[in-house]
């Protein structure tokens, strides 16, 4: 029996880093629809496989739980490898901007199952008038030269606070319209069940980045001035604060649903496959479509040297605030996927200890590799939840922990083994950088260009 | 662009005063570069010529002084929009992108005029592909230009010494500068290896209708290529001229061999 388990465990962790190695060759097919084609077969294969045929389900919901962990947990670790792997801040915040995406998204489909609207008003209205707010300051800022970083930050921290008025302003006025449709917990009306509410789900998930996002840019504008070390420690704070703020949410804060630190329950469990894979998909997407551009570029030769980035124009301080507020746009979509999967939040999975988590599997998998992060989210969850807990868990009831005495002894293996990670700094297939080779064309006066041989 | 007048100035610095607290590292230094002067700036080890180059590139604040590029203040902006201007660099120190690719390399100087934007990239629109094929073609270009096509793909901490110094004026020049400041091109070249730098610098200020100023400590690169030289020690400028009035000059020699040196030779 264990070892028939020790060897389907083996087969499922190789079998998902081999499926996402397929998924990432079909992504880099050169036709759109042959693109297209491959990813909704990719999609159905797990589909099929979470189906249940009359008694026989190929992956069960132990495995299931897994994969949606790790769907979550991949877009954090992507999210921190843009900051710390490709921009070479070492930010520990990631686990506070997750905790809020997970934490915010619960509110907003929470409340709207229990006939309550206006999380979804408040959320969504305070995130885009805030953007467009930050945006015209941001303008304004650039405009009129020499403001000093602190000052400038009050001036955007007053526009948020003006568009944060705004939206409650806008979720009383709404409230009422909405309050008939959505009926009660017990009664859902027609947008609390169905289509609506998927999409519903969905708007949650991007409303609780977007909001993750903006809380990075308001942090970060001033303390990614401190130096890396600095920048860390600052970060860890944040992390410690936002778990405080957990702990009080229902004292501290306004929101006695959360319930403080008796964790919130209740929480609608709307993630399944589709959303998990979408949400991972369009987070690798996009991060490859930065990375591969100008814009990457830029970010990359921060983490390369500073000061001869700035001797090529490039806004040092603005690309790490770009990396930093979409590494954290991620976080919070992670965190929305990770919190209506377990349909319970509390304050303890988001402790500063946990915090290390994605930083781990960053440097497990590669810092400036994304498919180590890839493969290392799937592998670590499915490793170190999946196989270590049930294979310990047979051995007697206190033997689980001692995944935490193997899972050091893992890591200091690989530290000494292969110190640049998993996969170092190599991509596959489609987060390939494309080769470029050089064309046989008009080569600019070739006559008098000067003999330089070495 | 060739015909416009050669008196232009393209870079003045008044009375530039930097002090690293007590420390005067660079005092009422004056220099005034034309369009298309191809000038050299020397002085012993210390003497603050690296300081200078920071002070007009934005890399330092200023304690005191002006300095005009173009006819425009460059006071209290950063060094990004410096560059922006038209100030290209090299370093004493090669610091290239070491883990990335040649061609990403000179590819990041088209940063700040790539021509597409952030949510171009995110969703690969017509102007992404359009605007990077182009960029793409002109580093490739200037790889050629430079003598290193075929090695576009190699990451550049892998280069030898002297292909790395190439790679690091290709980049320079890709940012399209109008000025440009080479921080010792030569240090720690071979003699067949300098010849060719020399060749290249005069191609290069030629064909891109460069100003170019340059630190360098091999002489015979400075007396060989520049037209006017400044002399600094010690912070300030002590002498002024062209090749053979600076090798005549007692102040230099003595800057760098001592008192009494000049007499003795």
């Amino acid at each position: 029996m264990e070892l028939g388990f020790l060897l389907g465990s083996i087969v499922k962790i190789a079998a998902i880093i081999a499926y996402f190695y397929g998924v990432l060759w079909v992504m880099s097919l050169p036709s759109r629809w042959l693109k297209i084609g491959g990813m909704v077969v990719a999609f159905g294969v797990i589909q099929l496989g979470l189906t249940k045929f009359g008694n026989f389900q190929l992956l069960n919901d132990f495995d299931s739980g897994l994969l949606f962990q790790a769907c979550a947990m991949a877009m954090v670790a992507l999210g921190l490898n843009l900051i710390y792997g490709f921009n070479g801040q070492f930010s520990l915040g990631q686990w506070g901007f997750y905790g809020i995406g997970a934490y915010t998204s619960a509110d907003i489909t929470y409340r709207w199952v229990n006939g309550d609207a206006r999380g979804l008003i408040v959320v969504g209205v305070g995130t885009i008038v805030g953007a467009i707010i930050l945006t015209a300051i941001g303008r304004l800022v650039k405009k009129i030269r020499g403001i000093p970083v602190l000052s400038a930050f009050t001036l955007y921290l007053i526009g948020t606070l003006a568009a944060g008025f705004i939206a409650v302003m806008v979720g009383r006025l709404l409230h009422p319209v909405f309050q008939p449709l959505l009926g009660t917990n017990l009664d859902p009306g027609v947008l609390a069940q169905g289509i609506p509410m998927q999409i519903m789900f969905f708007l949650a998930v991007i409303f609780a980045g977007i909001f993750a996002a903006e809380v990075s840019f308001l942090f970060g504008l001033p303390v990614l001035t401190l130096g890396s070390d600095y920048f860390g420690i600052a970060t860890l704070g944040f992390t410690i604060v936002v778990n405080v703020l957990m702990i009080n949410s229902d004292t501290v804060l306004p929101f006695p649903e959360m319930k403080g630190g008796r964790g919130m329950v209740g929480i609608p469990k709307l993630t399944t496959w589709f959303w998990a894979f979408l949400f991972l998909m369009l987070v690798v997407i996009v991060m490859r479509n930065i990375l591969r551009s100008s814009t990457g570029r830029a970010i990359m030769s921060v983490r390369e040297d500073e000061t001869a980035a700035k001797a090529m124009g490039i806004d040092i301080a603005g690309s790490k605030l770009m990396a930093f507020v979409i590494g954290s746009l991620f976080a919070g979509m992670g965190g929305g996927i990770y919190a209506h999967f377990i349909g319970f939040l509390s304050p303890g999975s988001f402790d500063f200890l946990v915090s290390f988590n994605p930083l781990i599997i960053v440097v497990f998998g590669g810092l400036g590799s994304m498919t180590g992060t890839i493969v290392s989210s799937f592998g670590w969850l499915f490793f170190l939840e999946g196989m270590l807990r049930v294979l310990l868990g047979q051995m007697g009831t206190e033997a689980p922990t001692w995944r935490y005495v193997l899972y050091p002894i893992t890591l200091l293996l690989m530290m000494l083994i292969r110190p640049q990670g998993l996969l170092g700094a190599v991509e596959w297939g489609f987060l390939k950088a494309k080769v470029v080779s050089t064309r046989p064309k008009k080569i600019p006066t070739p006559t008098d260009s000067p003999a330089v041989e070495v | 662009m060739e015909n416009s007048t050669s008196s232009k100035n393209i870079l003045r610095v008044e009375g530039l005063t930097k002090f690293f607290g007590g420390l005067g590292a660079v005092q009422n230094f004056d220099i005034t570069l034309n369009q298309g002067d191809l000038n050299g700036l020397i002085g012993p080890n210390g003497a603050g010529k690296t300081t200078v180059f920071n002070l007009i590139t934005g890399i330092y604040s200023l304690t005191r002084g002006k300095i005009e590029f173009d006819g425009e203040s460059t006071a209290g902006q950063e060094p990004y929009e410096i560059t922006r201007k038209g100030i290209a660099r090299t370093f004493q120190n090669i610091r290239l992108f070491s883990n990335l690719s040649v061609l990403d390399n000179v590819r990041i100087a088209y940063h700040p005029h790539a021509g597409y934007n952030l949510t171009d990239s995110v969703l690969r629109t017509k102007n992404f592909y359009a605007k990077e094929d182009e960029l793409t073609d002109q580093a490739l270009d200037f790889l050629a230009i430079f003598g290193l096509e075929g090695i576009q793909n190699e990451t550049a901490k892998n280069l030898p010494y002297g292909q790395q110094r190439r790679v690091e004026i290709a980049r320079a020049l890709a940012a399209n500068p109008k000025l440009l400041l080479l921080d010792e091109p030569a240090a720690g070249m071979n003699p067949k290896e300098i010849i060719e730098l020399m060749d290249l610098i005069h191609f290069i200020h030629d064909r891109f209708n460069l100003t170019i100023l340059l630190i360098e400590h091999q002489m015979r690169v400075v007396m060989g290529i520049c037209r006017h030289i400044t002399v600094m020690d010690f912070g300030q400028v002590i002498a002024r001229g062209n090749p053979k009035e600076i090798q005549a000059n007692e102040r230099v020699v003595e800057a760098y061999l001592g008192k009494g040196a000049g007499h003795a030779a």
